[in-house]
């Protein structure tokens, strides 16, 4: 007879697995490389396999040579999904070299110096992305039109974005608000911006693909849009000559690619539900205030990074509902 | 559709031997009955080696008010009293009797007459709840709590209901499910008598949705007799069948933190082999020695459902099934998800052997653990509303204090964390690791 298996229970298995979530992911991101491309040319691909390759190269070398892991970490898909987001937070025009930088920050110091997948406290992608803004503030900031041929890369002609526009609105110049794109090119990705985020429409595909795959759950992304619109709501009632419809603001800048794909980063995002939702609403907030009153246009990024920062302690304060009424004092 | 508030998973049910009547299964050559098979004291043996024992004689004494008497499945002769390693792994007291011929006590009514509580309304509540207490009646659910100690509740507590768990939520299992279509009416029977002995006036019985002609059948004999009896139709989903997500689903109460008891909140829960026992121990005064087993896996070539005398080897009924598969992995006493893997499948069937499962090697191996990745998915597949990441790193970082002040104890050991993990993190290794050490802390924190 076989010698039989003994261990303790469950003796079954969903089935599920790290790569697995990390591959719908990929999968979920699919529709809005394709409206990149469309919107941005090649430019929007090259980019986008620049920070691919970097990324799990500079995984697999930390791991192999630094860490002295046999065990090849590559193959869960995260390095990857960390190259494509950081790509997709970037201007298509950008220089390759710059991307390998900003891929080699995000993975090698934010990622592996915390140990690896599981262990780093900031989201790698957005991490890398406010390192590169810092070091190199014109060329993250100077973004291509979109609609300039598929062959468009280096030399793509670039204007302001939405978000520069509003930003420029609150600071006196009344007739910015005027010149942003209508809701419908936004939501189309008809628009200037990173790489991956101009396209609302393609990235709420995404969500879905992600909610139906039970990836993520709704809260984070729920609470984050819900917020901000409320929020931009309130102060464009205010003075709309000053502060945009709250409908453009949800669909500009990376606020859907943020609050879908960025900010629900398992790792640097809380566990319970009512955590999530802290979590969700502070950057949805945080994001208003840096949108409006910070000095960078693009509040989403940071807004994340700082909710980082808070999430060990949202974890501490924030306990998941326990099952059981309050028993009966005697 | 009714359902337990918090967390939960759904496991494949692979529900094989669902469409299986129930079998009687064959007679051992020598059948072996282990002293503890229930939760509280060990029984004491009253037979010496060499005496002559019939079905349904009794061979050990309860060892305390928590515990209950054993009683042969067969005749014959006793052989020795030994020990024999059962489905806890450990080698445990044990009456061992050699099998000659198959004769029954005369005082147990074999007839298959339906005996209800209308013909024998003399019948009081502690007529009953005595009969339960001597024919040995656990819970046949797999815990084994005595059965008549959950029908006498604290001084001070008032039962409501009597909450019959009929979920059968493990997947793999049918032996509840074949029970509940092959003897409806007995255990109708058997609800009527605990809401009797627990001196309440309603009876629920919960079945999960995927046992619909359970659900029907039940429903049209409740209607036409039994008017303080309702089915309640639950949705498919692990753990629907755990003590305390049972009763929030059904009367929408949640048993506060231990050491609260469902009698706290008013009810009383007994699984739906138990309340078939009742009826055969109180109206056909015969004792628990036989049970409905279901032996199943994907690669045994016919997955069955037994009527099983206790004391039978498990090897036995896998025989009868057609062998142990060549690609036998594991052998699991009980579910899936809640059940024990066994080191030998001479284990003899206990009071509370609801299945035998067989996995092949590729289901029996462990997916490789990988770092946590904070997904949140085991705290949304708590049922009990725990965080299990933290309870298992915590534990293995021994922080008691962090442990115990994090609900640790209020773990119902379901598994669903360690089932849903991407990781394959051992969660639950970890968490009743920590979840027994506490236990014994609070102990000797009280009995000082």
């Amino acid at each position: 007879m076989n010698k039989l298996v003994v261990s303790l229970s469950p003796h079954v298995h969903s089935g599920d697995s790290i790569a697995k979530n990390m591959y719908w992911v990929l999968i979920a991101l699919v529709p809005a490389l394709i409206c990149s491309f469309i919107s941005f040319g090649v430019g929007a691909l090259i980019t986008t396999a620049v920070s691919v390759l970097s990324c799990v190269l500079c995984e697999w070398f930390v791991n192999k040579f630094m860490m002295g892991n046999d065990k090849c970490t590559v193959c869960d898909g995260s390095a990857i999904l960390t190259g494509v987001l950081l790509a997709f937070n970037m201007p298509s025009n950008i220089a390759p070299w710059i991307v390998v930088i900003g891929a080699f920050f995000a993975i090698g110091v934010v990622k592996m110096t915390f140990g690896g997948l599981g262990g780093n406290l900031f989201n790698p992608a957005l991490a890398g992305r406010a390192f590169l803004l810092i070091s190199f503030p014109v060329q993250m900031t100077t973004w291509p039109t979109a609609g300039q041929g598929f062959d468009s890369y280096l030399d793509a002609e670039t204007a302001a974005t939405p978000l520069a526009l509003m930003s420029q609105a609150f600071k006196g110049d009344t007739a910015a608000l005027s010149q942003l794109p209508s809701a419908w090119d936004m939501l189309i990705g008809n628009t200037g911006g990173c790489l991956g985020e101009v396209c609302a429409l393609a990235i709420l595909l995404g969500l879905v693909i992600l909610l139906a795959k039970k990836v993520i759950t709704w809260h984070i992304p729920v609470s984050i849009i819900a917020t901000v619109f409320v929020l931009s709501g309130l102060l464009n009632l205010i003075d709309p000559l000053r502060y945009a419809d709250p409908v453009l603001e949800i669909l500009s800048g990376g606020l859907m690619l943020g609050a879908v794909f960025m900010a629900t980063d398992y790792v640097t995002s809380p566990m319970s539900a009512k955590g999530q939702l802290v979590y969700g609403v502070s950057i949805g907030f945080l994001t208003v205030i840096i949108r409006t009153f910070g000095a960078y246009p693009e509040g989403m990024s940071f807004a994340i990074l700082i909710m980082n920062a808070f999430t060990p302690i949202i974890n501490q304060y924030c306990k998941p509902k326990r099952f059981g009424e309050k028993p009966v004092q005697k | 559709m009714k359902s337990f508030k918090i967390g939960g998973v759904h496991p494949a049910e692979n529900k094989l031997s669902a469409a299986e009547p129930i079998k009687v299964s064959r007679l051992p050559e020598v059948a072996v009955y282990p002293m503890g098979q229930h939760i509280g004291a060990p029984a004491k043996p009253v037979v010496n080696k060499g005496d002559k024992v019939k079905v349904g004689t009794m061979i050990a004494e309860a060892g305390g008010f928590v515990s209950a008497p054993i009683f042969s499945g067969v005749s014959g002769t006793v052989l020795k009293i030994d020990t024999v390693v059962d489905a806890s792994g450990y080698a445990k007291p044990a009456v061992y009797i050699k099998v000659e011929g198959d004769d029954w006590e005369e005082s147990i009514d074999r007839s298959d007459k339906l005996v209800t509580l209308k013909e024998k309304p003399e019948l009081t509540a502690d007529e009953i709840k005595d009969k339960i207490k001597n024919a040995g009646v656990v819970g046949m659910g797999g815990a084994c709590f005595p059965t008549h100690v959950k029908l006498c509740p604290p001084p001070g507590q008032v039962p409501q209901w009597v909450i019959i768990n009929a979920v059968e939520c493990e997947p793999y299992l049918t032996a509840d499910h074949r029970l509940m279509l092959e003897k409806a009416d007995e255990i109708l029977v058997g609800v009527d008598l605990l809401m009797k002995a627990g001196n309440v006036e309603k009876g629920f019985i919960g079945i999960e949705e995927n046992k619909p002609d359970a659900i029907q059948l039940l429903t049209e004999k409740a209607k036409a007799s039994y008017p303080k009896i309702e089915i309640v139709p639950l949705k498919t989903k692990y753990p629907q069948g755990g003590e305390k997500q049972l009763i929030d689903a059904v009367v929408g109460r949640q048993v506060p933190a231990p050491p609260a008891i469902p009698v706290n909140v008013g009810a009383i829960v007994q699984n739906v082999g138990t309340a078939f026992a009742v009826y055969e121990a109180v109206m056909k005064n015969k004792p628990l020695f036989e049970r409905v087993v279901t032996v199943t896996g994907k690669s045994l070539a016919h997955p069955s459902n037994y009527l099983t005398r206790m004391g039978t080897p498990m090897s036995l009924l896998i025989e009868d099934c057609g062998g142990l598969p060549a690609d036998t992995g594991k052998v699991i006493g009980g579910g899936p998800m809640m059940g024990k893997a066994l080191i030998n499948i001479d284990v003899p069937i206990c009071k509370g052997s609801s299945g035998v499962l067989i996995l092949n090697e590729k289901e029996a191996r462990r997916g490789e653990e990988q770092p946590c990745i904070r997904c949140a998915k085991c705290v949304s597949a708590c049922p009990m509303g725990l965080e299990p990441y933290l309870l298992a790193t915590a534990s293995g970082k021994r922080m008691w204090d962090k442990v115990e002040s994090e609900d640790i104890t209020s773990c119902i050991e379901c598994g669903s964390c360690q089932f849903t993990c991407p990781s394959h993190r051992p969660l639950l290794d970890n968490i009743r690791m920590g979840k027994q050490t506490v236990m014994g802390i609070i102990r000797s924190r009280q009995a000082k």
